[in-house]
């Protein structure tokens, strides 16, 4: 017999053994057992390991204490585990030093600091920023309340009928006029990934910044910041299997220092008189009042974890079953699928004739699976689609093949349920 | 099929999803308002003829999702011919319908009793709560155009 040659596997079962809600079961009735929960919905938001929720618990139970002010030893060791998970975010992502990572509260927070801050700053009447139609609400709405304080332009790049970014289109919208490029690295509908270094080199050649939003790229690759040659990169705790209450803005070390502060508070400044106050530097300066330690932490124990399996095993867990899903809920007759460009993320948007997403998610989750259904925040984009809602599974690093059987089996007693 | 999924989706709801009747936008309408649940892309345009207070004609059009499509489709039919008090007190008392037990339904003034027996199909949806809104999406509407509002007033 041939020597086999081990691949290191991703043990599936053994990670969903981490996530302790994995193991419920929802819709109990009297007398009748629940379902097994069936979660494809970690596109909205992802489940944690016990490893995150442990931590989170120690650290609430040993070391909880205010950061950065005291002189005691509790609030000491809390500064260190806070700074800490700066340092983990930065390792994350590649970032240059941790000084490049600010928290906030959530990816949108992120976004509107930028808007608010360099936004304000840096760009006034007649200027254009550059975002795409798959854009996600938070990286659209913060640029219009911009619009409407500056007058600036919000220039839209379109995608082909596979969701692929439209780069002529890009490159045509790209002028003199472009102050700021603020695009998705992965859209939150289609999975669509869009060539984020490209799309950074074309911007640079005309000395024009660039903001991705990473909230699901982060989730599915590898991102390397300085790889990508990003000048602002976002990305939110909870879909990183972190707590809520977290949000990342990597900044360039340049941009951030000539940024003034978003909010004025605590923390982030030098010295405060009547006469003037100074601020501190960055990441410090974005960073006023107490922020969110525990979740921070947890956070960063998060990240801990993915890379404990893998982020590249993690990618390719997930586009098995990306592959898996797509081919058998493509044997559905009538069932679309939103969103088919090359490389994609573990997000299948969907739409089932004759039946409303809105009927499909109750009745599949009568069957314990849990989908989205909507416009997910983007609807400039369902509107590109001509879709009023679709359905969305998503994949994330915990769920299996036979999920996406679940999926496709309570899919097709949607269709039997409604004659479709 | 689960019996609570049957209870939501009974056969008259799906005919009425199917089969919306009075989908179409009447000349003579001086009312209308539009209902939009941004959850899910829901959105109806209800018109309304009214004439000397009474709903002489209403119509609707949009999109929406099985439950919201038949509700609007039988609301058309339970309120055509209704004066406006009598129009308003069924849409309270369907409201409370959708969303209260029993015996905490208030008293809205005298109701079509027979409509609202014919709307009893559509109580299904307090057992699914995120579903309410579906249920009742048209007939905030209708009771905004009513009032001469051309929106409804999200909840
Ligand atoms: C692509 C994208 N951007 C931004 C967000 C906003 O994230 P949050 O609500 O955590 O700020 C989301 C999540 O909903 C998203 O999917």
């Amino acid at each position: 017999m041939d020597t086999q040659i081990t691949l290191p596997t991703f043990d599936v079962e053994r990670v969903r053994a981490d996530f302790p809600i994995l193991s419920r079961t929802v819709h109990e009735r009297k007398g009748k057992p629940g379902k097994p929960l069936v979660y494809l919905d970690s596109a909205a938001s992802a489940q944690k390991p016990r490893q995150v929720i442990d931590a989170m618990t120690r650290f609430l139970e040993e070391d909880y204490s205010n950061i950065h002010r005291g002189v005691h030893f509790l609030s000491q060791t809390a500064t260190d585990q806070f700074e800490e998970a700066r340092r983990k975010v930065a390792r994350f992502l590649n970032a240059p030093s941790e000084r490049n990572i600010v928290f906030t509260r959530s990816a949108t927070e992120a976004v509107n600091l930028v808007a608010h801050s360099y936004g304000r700053t840096f760009l006034s009447e007649g200027d254009e920023i550059i975002v795409s139609v798959m854009e996600h609400h938070a990286n659209i709405v913060p640029w219009q309340l911009l619009q409407m304080d500056k007058g600036i332009r919000i220039r839209v790049v379109p995608v082909d009928e596979h969701g692929v970014l439209d780069l002529n289109a890009y490159e045509d919208l790209l002028s003199d006029r472009t102050k700021l490029v603020a695009m998705t690295h992965c859209s939150n509908v289609l999975g669509t990934v869009t060539p984020a270094k490209l799309i950074a080199r074309m911007a640079h050649e005309r000395g024009v910044p660039v903001l991705f939003d990473g909230s699901q790229a982060a989730v599915h690759g590898v991102v390397d910041v300085q790889d990508i040659d990003a000048d602002f990169y976002i990305m939110t705790g909870h879909k990183l299997y972190g707590p809520t209450g977290t949000g990342v803005l990597y900044g360039k070390y340049d941009l951030l220092k000539k940024m003034p502060p978003y909010q004025g508070g605590g923390d982030m400044i030098e010295s405060v008189s009547f006469e003037g106050t100074t601020f501190k530097a960055p990441p410090a300066r974005f960073e006023a009042g107490t922020p969110a330690i525990t979740e921070v932490i947890g956070l960063g124990v998060a990240l801990d974890y993915m890379e404990s399996l893998g982020r590249e095993a993690i990618a390719a867990h997930e586009h098995d079953l990306l592959q898996y899903a797509t081919q058998q809920l493509s044997q559905i007759d009538g069932l679309r699928v939103y969103g088919t460009a090359p490389g994609k993320g573990p997000i299948i948007s969907f739409t089932l004739e004759g039946v409303h997403p809105h009927d499909l998610g109750t009745i599949v989750d009568q069957y314990g699976v849990a989908v989205r259904v909507g416009r997910h925040c983007a609807e400039p984009l369902m509107e590109r689609f001509g879709v009023g809602a679709t359905a969305r599974a998503s994949f994330a690093l915990y769920n299996t093949r036979a999920e996406a059987d679940a999926l496709v089996e309570s899919v097709i007693a949607v269709k039997e349920f409604f004659g479709a | 099929m689960m019996d609570e999924l049957r209870e939501l989706y009974q056969e008259v709801i799906l005919d009425h999803g199917k089969n919306p009747r009075n989908f179409r936008h009447p000349d003579d309408a001086n009312r209308e308002a539009k209902g939009e649940n941004p959850m899910c892309g829901d959105r109806f345009m209800v018109y309304l003829k009214l004439k000397d207070g009474v709903v002489e004609d209403v119509a609707f059009q949009g999109r929406g999702c099985a439950i919201s499509t038949a509700s609007a489709s039988m609301m058309t039919e339970v309120v055509k011919g209704k004066t406006e008090a009598e129009a308003k007190a069924l849409f309270e008392t369907f409201h409370d319908l959708c969303t209260k037990d029993d015996h905490d339904h208030g008293d809205h003034g005298p109701v079509d009793e027979d409509a609202m027996e014919r709307l009893m199909v559509l109580s299904g949806v307090r057992q699914f709560p995120v579903r309410v809104k579906c249920a009742t999406l048209a007939w905030h509407a209708m009771n905004a155009a009513i009032e001469g509002e051309d929106k409804a007033s999200s909840e």
